[in-house]
Protein backbone atom coordinates (compact mmCIF):
# COMPACT_ATOMS: atom_id res chain seq x y z
CA UNK A 1 0.00 0.00 0.00
CA UNK A 2 2.89 2.34 0.91
CA UNK A 3 4.74 1.21 -1.77
CA UNK A 4 1.68 1.78 -4.70
CA UNK A 5 1.21 5.07 -3.15
CA UNK A 6 4.68 6.40 -3.05
CA UNK A 7 5.19 5.10 -6.86
CA UNK A 8 1.97 6.92 -7.35
CA UNK A 9 3.06 9.77 -5.89
CA UNK A 10 6.34 9.61 -8.13
CA UNK A 11 4.25 9.25 -10.74
CA UNK A 12 2.06 12.34 -10.70
CA UNK A 13 4.85 14.35 -9.51
CA UNK A 14 6.88 13.20 -12.65
CA UNK A 15 4.17 14.56 -14.79
CA UNK A 16 2.77 17.33 -13.59
CA UNK A 17 6.29 18.83 -11.96
CA UNK A 18 5.86 22.33 -11.65
CA UNK A 19 2.10 22.42 -11.51
CA UNK A 20 2.80 20.69 -8.15
CA UNK A 21 5.03 22.98 -7.33
CA UNK A 22 2.94 25.91 -7.88
CA UNK A 23 -0.40 23.86 -5.91
CA UNK A 24 2.08 23.13 -3.51
CA UNK A 25 3.12 26.83 -3.16
CA UNK A 26 -0.89 27.57 -2.86
CA UNK A 27 -0.88 25.23 0.27
CA UNK A 28 1.86 26.88 1.69
CA UNK A 29 0.43 30.19 1.35
CA UNK A 30 -2.91 29.06 3.28
CA UNK A 31 -0.43 27.49 6.45
CA UNK A 32 -0.55 29.82 9.70
CA UNK A 33 3.10 28.62 9.74
CA UNK A 34 3.84 30.52 7.03
CA UNK A 35 1.43 32.90 7.37
CA UNK A 36 3.55 33.79 10.87
CA UNK A 37 6.59 33.73 8.54
CA UNK A 38 4.78 36.30 6.70
CA UNK A 39 3.86 39.01 9.58
CA UNK A 40 7.75 38.51 11.37
CA UNK A 41 9.29 39.75 7.78
CA UNK A 42 6.44 42.41 7.84
CA UNK A 43 8.16 43.62 11.39
CA UNK A 44 11.26 43.48 9.79
CA UNK A 45 11.09 45.54 7.22
CA UNK A 46 9.12 48.12 8.97
CA UNK A 47 12.19 48.51 11.73
CA UNK A 48 14.50 48.94 8.98
CA UNK A 49 12.12 51.29 6.92
CA UNK A 50 11.49 53.30 10.60
CA UNK A 51 15.69 53.06 10.94
CA UNK A 52 16.11 54.78 7.62
CA UNK A 53 12.96 57.22 7.81
CA UNK A 54 14.68 58.57 11.19
CA UNK A 55 14.10 61.90 11.37
CA UNK A 56 11.29 63.30 9.19
CA UNK A 57 12.84 62.35 5.99
CA UNK A 58 10.07 64.13 3.42
CA UNK A 59 8.28 62.76 0.17
CA UNK A 60 9.70 64.11 -3.20
CA UNK A 61 7.75 67.48 -3.98
CA UNK A 62 7.11 67.62 -7.66
CA UNK A 63 6.47 70.97 -10.72
CA UNK A 64 2.69 72.05 -11.34
CA UNK A 65 3.43 70.57 -14.54
CA UNK A 66 4.34 67.19 -13.63
CA UNK A 67 0.62 66.57 -12.65
CA UNK A 68 -1.31 63.57 -13.96
CA UNK A 69 -3.79 65.07 -16.22
CA UNK A 70 -6.17 62.40 -14.93
CA UNK A 71 -5.29 60.83 -11.25
CA UNK A 72 -7.19 57.63 -10.95
CA UNK A 73 -9.62 57.27 -8.09
CA UNK A 74 -9.64 53.97 -6.54
CA UNK A 75 -11.77 52.38 -3.97
CA UNK A 76 -14.91 53.80 -3.03
CA UNK A 77 -15.74 56.37 -5.71
CA UNK A 78 -18.56 57.14 -3.99
CA UNK A 79 -20.02 56.25 -0.50
CA UNK A 80 -23.89 56.98 -0.90
CA UNK A 81 -26.31 56.88 1.52
CA UNK A 82 -28.74 58.71 2.70
CA UNK A 83 -26.68 60.67 4.92
CA UNK A 84 -23.48 60.99 2.95
CA UNK A 85 -25.64 62.55 -0.30
CA UNK A 86 -27.42 64.71 2.22
CA UNK A 87 -24.36 66.32 2.72
CA UNK A 88 -23.18 66.36 -0.79
CA UNK A 89 -26.35 68.08 -1.56
CA UNK A 90 -25.46 70.98 1.35
CA UNK A 91 -21.80 71.33 0.05
CA UNK A 92 -20.88 69.20 3.31
CA UNK A 93 -21.72 72.89 5.42
CA UNK A 94 -22.68 70.45 8.16
CA UNK A 95 -19.77 67.74 8.18
CA UNK A 96 -18.03 67.57 11.36
CA UNK A 97 -14.36 66.17 11.99
CA UNK A 98 -14.57 64.36 15.51
CA UNK A 99 -10.84 64.01 17.10
CA UNK A 100 -11.77 61.87 20.22
CA UNK A 101 -9.71 59.12 22.11
CA UNK A 102 -6.95 59.78 24.20
CA UNK A 103 -6.77 63.52 23.58
CA UNK A 104 -6.96 66.18 26.54
CA UNK A 105 -9.88 68.34 24.15
CA UNK A 106 -11.72 65.99 21.72
CA UNK A 107 -12.91 68.23 19.27
CA UNK A 108 -15.09 68.28 16.25
CA UNK A 109 -14.28 70.85 13.48
CA UNK A 110 -16.64 71.96 10.51
CA UNK A 111 -14.47 72.89 7.17
CA UNK A 112 -15.23 76.28 7.55
CA UNK A 113 -12.93 76.27 11.02
CA UNK A 114 -10.77 73.73 9.09
CA UNK A 115 -9.84 75.88 5.96
CA UNK A 116 -9.17 78.48 8.91
CA UNK A 117 -6.16 76.83 10.15
CA UNK A 118 -2.35 76.82 8.57
CA UNK A 119 -2.64 75.18 5.60
CA UNK A 120 -0.02 73.43 3.48
CA UNK A 121 0.30 72.63 0.00
CA UNK A 122 2.94 69.22 -1.67
CA UNK A 123 2.40 68.27 -5.45
CA UNK A 124 3.18 64.53 -4.18
CA UNK A 125 3.50 61.06 -5.99
CA UNK A 126 0.76 58.42 -5.12
CA UNK A 127 1.59 54.73 -4.88
CA UNK A 128 -1.20 52.35 -5.11
CA UNK A 129 -0.39 48.92 -4.08
CA UNK A 130 -1.13 47.79 -7.29
CA UNK A 131 1.56 49.15 -8.70
CA UNK A 132 0.47 52.35 -10.49
CA UNK A 133 1.50 56.47 -9.94
CA UNK A 134 -0.41 59.61 -10.05
CA UNK A 135 1.02 62.87 -9.17
CA UNK A 136 -1.48 65.42 -7.50
CA UNK A 137 -1.51 68.67 -5.67
CA UNK A 138 -2.76 68.56 -2.07
CA UNK A 139 -3.83 71.28 0.18
CA UNK A 140 -5.09 70.81 3.88
CA UNK A 141 -3.95 71.34 7.32
CA UNK A 142 -1.00 69.01 8.86
CA UNK A 143 -2.71 66.47 10.80
CA UNK A 144 0.29 67.51 13.48
CA UNK A 145 -1.07 70.73 14.00
CA UNK A 146 -4.62 69.53 14.97
CA UNK A 147 -3.21 66.55 17.03
CA UNK A 148 -1.50 69.40 19.16
CA UNK A 149 -4.90 71.48 19.75
CA UNK A 150 -6.35 68.22 20.76
CA UNK A 151 -3.39 67.50 23.03
CA UNK A 152 -2.58 63.74 22.67
CA UNK A 153 -2.26 62.27 25.80
CA UNK A 154 1.13 60.53 26.87
CA UNK A 155 0.67 56.92 26.01
CA UNK A 156 -1.53 56.83 23.28
CA UNK A 157 0.57 55.73 19.97
CA UNK A 158 -1.71 55.48 17.01
CA UNK A 159 -3.93 57.56 15.19
CA UNK A 160 -7.20 55.72 13.54
CA UNK A 161 -9.69 57.28 10.73
CA UNK A 162 -13.00 56.26 10.51
CA UNK A 163 -14.23 56.77 7.17
CA UNK A 164 -17.88 57.35 5.90
CA UNK A 165 -17.44 54.66 3.04
CA UNK A 166 -18.30 50.97 2.80
CA UNK A 167 -16.12 49.25 0.37
CA UNK A 168 -16.87 46.08 -1.39
CA UNK A 169 -13.28 45.40 -2.17
CA UNK A 170 -11.20 45.85 -5.30
CA UNK A 171 -11.17 43.21 -7.95
CA UNK A 172 -8.08 43.78 -9.27
CA UNK A 173 -6.43 42.68 -5.70
CA UNK A 174 -7.93 39.51 -5.61
CA UNK A 175 -7.85 37.69 -2.77
CA UNK A 176 -10.04 37.52 0.29
CA UNK A 177 -12.00 40.59 0.67
CA UNK A 178 -15.18 40.88 2.52
CA UNK A 179 -17.16 44.41 2.74
CA UNK A 180 -16.55 46.65 5.73
CA UNK A 181 -16.26 49.90 6.32
CA UNK A 182 -12.86 51.57 5.38
CA UNK A 183 -10.79 52.58 8.46
CA UNK A 184 -7.18 53.10 8.52
CA UNK A 185 -4.18 53.94 11.45
CA UNK A 186 -1.21 55.10 11.46
CA UNK A 187 1.61 55.62 14.03
CA UNK A 188 1.78 59.03 16.08
CA UNK A 189 5.20 59.59 14.53
CA UNK A 190 3.75 59.27 10.79
CA UNK A 191 0.89 61.51 12.14
CA UNK A 192 3.28 64.10 13.40
CA UNK A 193 5.07 64.22 9.88
CA UNK A 194 4.88 67.77 8.08
CA UNK A 195 3.66 66.27 4.95
CA UNK A 196 0.53 64.57 6.88
CA UNK A 197 -2.35 66.15 5.80
CA UNK A 198 -6.07 66.22 5.96
CA UNK A 199 -6.78 67.18 2.66
CA UNK A 200 -9.58 69.63 1.46
CA UNK A 201 -8.64 70.57 -2.11
CA UNK A 202 -6.83 68.88 -4.56
CA UNK A 203 -5.18 70.19 -7.63
CA UNK A 204 -6.57 73.81 -6.51
CA UNK A 205 -10.19 72.69 -6.67
CA UNK A 206 -12.33 71.28 -3.71
CA UNK A 207 -11.75 67.71 -3.12
CA UNK A 208 -13.68 65.52 -5.48
CA UNK A 209 -16.58 63.20 -4.34
CA UNK A 210 -14.35 60.09 -6.22
CA UNK A 211 -11.29 60.96 -4.11
CA UNK A 212 -12.48 61.48 -0.85
CA UNK A 213 -14.82 64.72 -0.23
CA UNK A 214 -14.92 66.67 2.11
CA UNK A 215 -11.88 65.22 3.73
CA UNK A 216 -9.02 62.59 3.37
CA UNK A 217 -5.70 62.19 4.51
CA UNK A 218 -2.76 62.78 2.58
CA UNK A 219 0.21 60.00 4.00
CA UNK A 220 3.46 60.68 1.28
CA UNK A 221 5.78 57.84 2.43
CA UNK A 222 2.84 55.06 2.71
CA UNK A 223 1.37 53.63 -0.29
CA UNK A 224 -2.10 54.58 -1.39
CA UNK A 225 -4.64 52.78 0.80
CA UNK A 226 -3.15 54.54 4.15
CA UNK A 227 -4.12 58.25 2.48
CA UNK A 228 -7.99 57.28 3.75
CA UNK A 229 -10.99 59.19 2.52
CA UNK A 230 -14.21 60.84 3.43
CA UNK A 231 -12.79 60.68 7.08
CA UNK A 232 -14.84 61.73 9.62
CA UNK A 233 -13.64 60.96 12.66
CA UNK A 234 -9.75 60.65 14.23
CA UNK A 235 -9.42 58.91 17.00
CA UNK A 236 -6.39 58.12 19.07
CA UNK A 237 -5.79 55.27 21.04
CA UNK A 238 -2.61 53.42 22.38
CA UNK A 239 -4.15 49.96 20.28
CA UNK A 240 -5.57 48.31 16.92
CA UNK A 241 -6.83 45.65 18.73
CA UNK A 242 -10.49 45.74 18.85
CA UNK A 243 -11.22 47.98 15.92
CA UNK A 244 -12.76 46.09 13.05
CA UNK A 245 -10.07 43.04 12.28
CA UNK A 246 -7.66 44.33 14.76
CA UNK A 247 -4.94 45.10 12.12
CA UNK A 248 -5.35 48.59 11.94
CA UNK A 249 -6.99 49.15 8.24
CA UNK A 250 -9.76 47.91 6.38
CA UNK A 251 -6.98 46.38 3.73
CA UNK A 252 -4.69 45.14 7.06
CA UNK A 253 -7.78 43.13 7.74
CA UNK A 254 -7.68 41.47 4.04
CA UNK A 255 -3.82 40.74 4.64
CA UNK A 256 -2.05 43.56 3.39
CA UNK A 257 1.12 45.28 5.77
CA UNK A 258 -0.06 47.64 8.49
CA UNK A 259 3.22 50.16 7.59
CA UNK A 260 2.99 49.67 3.79
CA UNK A 261 6.11 51.32 2.81
CA UNK A 262 6.67 49.58 0.32
CA UNK B 1 48.45 12.37 -5.63
CA UNK B 2 46.93 12.86 -8.71
CA UNK B 3 46.73 10.35 -11.46
CA UNK B 4 49.17 12.03 -14.29
CA UNK B 5 47.43 11.32 -17.48
CA UNK B 6 49.51 11.87 -19.92
CA UNK B 7 52.05 9.05 -19.12
CA UNK B 8 49.45 6.62 -17.85
CA UNK B 9 48.37 3.30 -20.33
CA UNK B 10 46.18 4.45 -23.26
CA UNK B 11 44.46 1.59 -23.01
CA UNK B 12 43.88 1.24 -19.64
CA UNK B 13 41.11 3.36 -18.91
CA UNK B 14 42.14 5.95 -16.05
CA UNK B 15 40.32 7.52 -13.47
CA UNK B 16 39.11 10.52 -14.34
CA UNK B 17 40.94 13.58 -12.46
CA UNK B 18 38.66 15.15 -9.77
CA UNK B 19 38.96 18.62 -8.66
CA UNK B 20 36.99 20.64 -6.34
CA UNK B 21 35.61 23.01 -8.24
CA UNK B 22 32.42 24.63 -5.95
CA UNK B 23 33.91 25.53 -2.52
CA UNK B 24 30.77 25.23 0.01
CA UNK B 25 29.68 28.97 0.28
CA UNK B 26 29.30 29.02 -3.69
CA UNK B 27 26.93 26.08 -3.37
CA UNK B 28 24.90 27.36 -0.46
CA UNK B 29 24.26 30.59 -2.15
CA UNK B 30 23.45 29.13 -5.38
CA UNK B 31 20.71 26.97 -4.27
CA UNK B 32 19.27 29.46 -2.06
CA UNK B 33 19.61 31.68 -5.42
CA UNK B 34 17.60 29.26 -7.21
CA UNK B 35 14.76 28.76 -4.35
CA UNK B 36 14.50 32.87 -4.24
CA UNK B 37 14.25 33.14 -7.86
CA UNK B 38 11.45 30.65 -8.47
CA UNK B 39 9.61 32.44 -5.41
CA UNK B 40 10.35 36.08 -6.90
CA UNK B 41 9.26 35.49 -10.45
CA UNK B 42 6.07 33.36 -9.72
CA UNK B 43 5.21 35.66 -7.16
CA UNK B 44 6.16 38.91 -8.89
CA UNK B 45 4.24 38.09 -11.87
CA UNK B 46 0.95 37.61 -9.51
CA UNK B 47 2.02 41.09 -8.28
CA UNK B 48 2.21 42.62 -11.90
CA UNK B 49 -1.18 41.00 -12.62
CA UNK B 50 -3.33 43.74 -10.18
CA UNK B 51 -2.14 46.10 -12.91
CA UNK B 52 -1.00 44.44 -16.01
CA UNK B 53 0.49 47.64 -17.99
CA UNK B 54 4.37 49.83 -17.25
CA UNK B 55 4.97 52.99 -18.01
CA UNK B 56 8.30 55.25 -18.28
CA UNK B 57 8.48 58.13 -15.91
CA UNK B 58 7.52 59.00 -12.27
CA UNK B 59 3.77 58.33 -12.85
CA UNK B 60 1.30 56.31 -14.85
CA UNK B 61 -2.35 54.99 -14.27
CA UNK B 62 -4.89 53.57 -16.57
CA UNK B 63 -5.59 57.34 -17.77
CA UNK B 64 -1.25 57.41 -19.02
CA UNK B 65 -0.08 55.36 -22.36
CA UNK B 66 1.40 52.21 -21.40
CA UNK B 67 5.25 51.07 -22.74
CA UNK B 68 3.59 47.73 -22.27
CA UNK B 69 0.11 46.30 -21.41
CA UNK B 70 -1.18 42.75 -21.08
CA UNK B 71 -4.70 42.56 -21.44
CA UNK B 72 -8.28 40.87 -22.87
CA UNK B 73 -10.30 42.85 -24.98
CA UNK B 74 -13.79 41.89 -26.65
CA UNK B 75 -14.26 40.71 -29.68
CA UNK B 76 -16.57 39.54 -32.31
CA UNK B 77 -15.29 35.93 -31.87
CA UNK B 78 -15.14 36.57 -28.18
CA UNK B 79 -12.94 37.61 -25.68
CA UNK B 80 -9.18 37.55 -26.31
CA UNK B 81 -5.67 38.33 -24.48
CA UNK B 82 -3.01 40.07 -25.89
CA UNK B 83 -0.07 41.37 -25.12
CA UNK B 84 1.00 45.27 -26.17
CA UNK B 85 4.31 46.65 -26.94
CA UNK B 86 3.83 50.36 -28.17
CA UNK B 87 2.02 50.24 -30.99
CA UNK B 88 2.58 46.65 -31.59
CA UNK B 89 0.70 43.68 -30.16
CA UNK B 90 0.13 39.97 -30.73
CA UNK B 91 -2.94 37.64 -30.06
CA UNK B 92 -1.61 35.53 -26.92
CA UNK B 93 -5.09 33.96 -25.90
CA UNK B 94 -4.97 31.32 -23.41
CA UNK B 95 -1.69 32.25 -22.22
CA UNK B 96 -1.47 35.61 -21.59
CA UNK B 97 -4.52 38.39 -21.03
CA UNK B 98 -6.84 35.46 -20.63
CA UNK B 99 -6.44 31.93 -19.75
CA UNK B 100 -7.72 29.35 -17.85
CA UNK B 101 -7.85 29.32 -13.95
CA UNK B 102 -9.54 25.79 -12.90
CA UNK B 103 -11.00 25.26 -16.31
CA UNK B 104 -12.75 28.57 -16.36
CA UNK B 105 -12.19 31.64 -18.91
CA UNK B 106 -10.91 34.43 -16.79
CA UNK B 107 -9.01 37.58 -17.79
CA UNK B 108 -5.49 37.49 -15.99
CA UNK B 109 -2.59 38.85 -17.29
CA UNK B 110 -0.12 35.85 -16.64
CA UNK B 111 -1.61 32.46 -16.30
CA UNK B 112 -2.19 30.59 -13.52
CA UNK B 113 0.35 28.03 -13.90
CA UNK B 114 2.84 30.84 -13.31
CA UNK B 115 1.93 32.72 -10.77
CA UNK B 116 2.87 32.17 -6.84
CA UNK B 117 -0.09 31.84 -5.11
CA UNK B 118 -1.98 30.52 -8.64
CA UNK B 119 -4.85 32.21 -7.73
CA UNK B 120 -5.00 36.05 -7.39
CA UNK B 121 -4.09 37.37 -4.29
CA UNK B 122 -1.79 40.71 -4.02
CA UNK B 123 -1.47 40.43 -0.26
CA UNK B 124 0.11 36.82 -0.73
CA UNK B 125 1.75 37.82 -3.36
CA UNK B 126 3.41 40.55 -1.84
CA UNK B 127 4.43 38.79 1.29
CA UNK B 128 6.21 35.62 -0.36
CA UNK B 129 7.94 38.46 -2.49
CA UNK B 130 9.44 40.50 0.40
CA UNK B 131 10.24 37.30 2.04
CA UNK B 132 12.29 36.02 -0.87
CA UNK B 133 13.79 39.39 -1.94
CA UNK B 134 14.97 39.64 2.04
CA UNK B 135 16.52 36.01 1.45
CA UNK B 136 17.91 37.06 -2.39
CA UNK B 137 19.37 40.50 -0.69
CA UNK B 138 21.09 38.96 2.57
CA UNK B 139 22.04 35.84 -0.22
CA UNK B 140 23.89 38.09 -2.42
CA UNK B 141 25.36 40.32 -0.08
CA UNK B 142 26.90 36.88 1.87
CA UNK B 143 28.37 35.91 -1.47
CA UNK B 144 29.84 39.26 -2.68
CA UNK B 145 31.17 39.59 1.06
CA UNK B 146 32.46 36.36 0.78
CA UNK B 147 33.89 36.65 -3.10
CA UNK B 148 35.61 39.60 -2.24
CA UNK B 149 37.36 38.64 0.72
CA UNK B 150 38.34 34.73 -0.78
CA UNK B 151 39.09 36.71 -3.55
CA UNK B 152 36.54 34.44 -5.82
CA UNK B 153 34.97 37.50 -7.42
CA UNK B 154 38.66 38.47 -7.96
CA UNK B 155 40.15 35.66 -9.40
CA UNK B 156 37.22 33.20 -11.14
CA UNK B 157 34.68 36.11 -12.02
CA UNK B 158 36.68 38.90 -12.91
CA UNK B 159 37.94 38.67 -16.51
CA UNK B 160 42.03 39.02 -17.25
CA UNK B 161 42.99 40.47 -20.02
CA UNK B 162 43.73 37.31 -21.68
CA UNK B 163 40.52 36.28 -21.07
CA UNK B 164 38.88 38.80 -22.96
CA UNK B 165 41.71 38.08 -25.84
CA UNK B 166 39.78 34.66 -26.12
CA UNK B 167 36.21 36.05 -26.42
CA UNK B 168 36.05 35.76 -30.27
CA UNK B 169 37.34 31.93 -29.86
CA UNK B 170 35.06 31.23 -27.08
CA UNK B 171 31.88 32.42 -28.82
CA UNK B 172 33.15 29.76 -31.73
CA UNK B 173 33.83 26.96 -29.49
CA UNK B 174 29.89 27.74 -27.38
CA UNK B 175 28.22 27.62 -30.96
CA UNK B 176 30.14 24.40 -32.16
CA UNK B 177 29.07 23.03 -28.28
CA UNK B 178 32.99 22.24 -27.83
CA UNK B 179 33.41 22.63 -24.11
CA UNK B 180 36.68 22.85 -22.43
CA UNK B 181 38.73 19.98 -21.30
CA UNK B 182 41.63 19.24 -19.43
CA UNK B 183 43.39 22.15 -16.85
CA UNK B 184 40.83 24.67 -19.40
CA UNK B 185 38.10 23.45 -17.48
CA UNK B 186 39.50 24.21 -14.57
CA UNK B 187 38.83 27.56 -14.87
CA UNK B 188 35.71 29.37 -16.03
CA UNK B 189 36.04 30.41 -19.99
CA UNK B 190 35.30 34.54 -20.69
CA UNK B 191 31.86 33.62 -22.18
CA UNK B 192 31.26 32.18 -18.38
CA UNK B 193 32.78 35.18 -16.39
CA UNK B 194 30.86 37.59 -18.43
CA UNK B 195 27.51 35.64 -18.20
CA UNK B 196 27.94 35.13 -14.03
CA UNK B 197 28.90 38.91 -13.94
CA UNK B 198 26.06 39.78 -16.01
CA UNK B 199 23.51 37.56 -13.72
CA UNK B 200 25.08 39.12 -10.37
CA UNK B 201 24.58 42.63 -12.29
CA UNK B 202 21.36 42.13 -12.70
CA UNK B 203 20.42 40.89 -9.03
CA UNK B 204 21.64 43.86 -8.09
CA UNK B 205 19.52 46.23 -10.30
CA UNK B 206 16.48 43.89 -9.40
CA UNK B 207 17.07 45.05 -5.46
CA UNK B 208 17.53 48.87 -6.63
CA UNK B 209 14.78 48.82 -8.43
CA UNK B 210 12.61 47.19 -6.38
CA UNK B 211 13.69 49.32 -3.49
CA UNK B 212 12.94 52.30 -5.93
CA UNK B 213 9.07 51.65 -5.86
CA UNK B 214 9.35 52.01 -2.16
CA UNK B 215 7.73 55.36 -1.40
CA UNK B 216 9.25 54.80 1.90
CA UNK B 217 12.64 54.45 0.43
CA UNK B 218 12.76 57.26 -1.88
CA UNK B 219 11.68 59.56 1.07
CA UNK B 220 15.34 58.55 2.05
CA UNK B 221 17.10 58.26 -1.27
CA UNK B 222 15.36 60.88 -3.74
CA UNK B 223 18.22 60.45 -6.04
CA UNK B 224 17.14 56.88 -7.07
CA UNK B 225 14.47 57.17 -8.84
CA UNK B 226 15.84 60.22 -10.28
CA UNK B 227 18.30 57.87 -11.45
CA UNK B 228 16.15 55.67 -13.39
CA UNK B 229 13.74 58.06 -14.23
CA UNK B 230 11.21 57.23 -11.95
CA UNK B 231 9.20 55.20 -10.11
CA UNK B 232 7.21 53.71 -12.83
CA UNK B 233 10.49 53.50 -15.51
CA UNK B 234 11.85 51.36 -12.00
CA UNK B 235 9.11 49.45 -11.89
CA UNK B 236 9.84 48.65 -16.35
CA UNK B 237 12.99 47.82 -15.63
CA UNK B 238 12.45 45.62 -12.57
CA UNK B 239 10.58 43.84 -15.07
CA UNK B 240 12.82 43.74 -18.38
CA UNK B 241 15.43 42.43 -15.37
CA UNK B 242 13.31 39.43 -14.15
CA UNK B 243 13.19 38.48 -17.77
CA UNK B 244 16.52 38.90 -18.62
CA UNK B 245 17.23 36.67 -15.44
CA UNK B 246 14.67 33.92 -16.44
CA UNK B 247 16.95 34.24 -19.85
CA UNK B 248 19.94 33.53 -18.30
CA UNK B 249 18.64 30.66 -16.36
CA UNK B 250 17.69 29.62 -19.80
CA UNK B 251 20.92 29.35 -21.03
CA UNK B 252 22.79 28.37 -17.97
CA UNK B 253 20.69 24.97 -17.86
CA UNK B 254 21.06 24.20 -21.66
CA UNK B 255 24.76 24.28 -21.04
CA UNK B 256 24.57 22.26 -18.00
CA UNK B 257 22.47 19.72 -20.40
CA UNK B 258 25.20 20.17 -23.50
CA UNK B 259 28.33 19.92 -20.53
CA UNK B 260 27.33 16.93 -18.93
CA UNK B 261 24.16 17.09 -16.02
CA UNK B 262 25.05 14.93 -13.95
CA UNK B 263 28.90 16.19 -13.52
CA UNK B 264 27.90 19.52 -13.86
CA UNK B 265 24.69 18.98 -11.18
CA UNK B 266 26.81 16.90 -8.69
CA UNK B 267 29.61 19.57 -8.49
CA UNK B 268 27.45 21.85 -7.52
CA UNK B 269 26.12 19.68 -4.86
CA UNK B 270 29.08 17.98 -3.59
CA UNK B 271 32.08 20.57 -5.12
CA UNK B 272 33.64 17.73 -6.69
CA UNK B 273 33.64 18.12 -10.66
CA UNK B 274 35.43 15.62 -12.98
CA UNK B 275 37.44 17.21 -15.64
CA UNK B 276 37.04 16.12 -18.78
CA UNK B 277 40.25 14.59 -20.66
CA UNK B 278 41.93 15.97 -23.18
CA UNK B 279 41.22 14.50 -26.11
CA UNK B 280 45.08 13.88 -27.60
Amino acid sequence: MTSFLSRRAALIGSLSGAGLLLSGCDRLTQSQNVQRIFRSVEDWTRMNQRLLLAGNRMAREFKPSDISKEFKANGTLNPGGDDYMRHVDEGFVNWRLKIDGMVANPMALSLAEIRKLPSRTQITRHDCVEGWSAIGQWTGVPLGLVLKAAGVAAGAKYVVFYCADNLEGEPAKGGEQSPGQYYESIALVDAFHPQTLIAYAMNGQTLPVAHGAPLRIRIERQLGYKSAKYVQRIHITDRLSGIAGGRGGYWEDRGYEWYAGI
Amino acid sequence: MSVDVETANTDVPTRPEVFYRHRLVVRLTHWLNVLALFFLLGSGLNIFNAHPQLYWGDKGDEYDSPVLAIRAIDTETGPKGLIAIGSWHINTTGVLGWSKVDGVDTARAWPSWITIPSFQDLADARHWHFLFAWILALNSATYLAWGLWKRHLQTDIWPTRSDLKTFGQSVVDHLRLKHPTGEAAKRYNILQRLAYLGVLTLIALMIVTGLTMSPGFDAFAPWLPDLLGGRQSARTIHFIAAWLIVLFVFVHLVEVILAGPINEVRSMLTGYFSVPKDHK
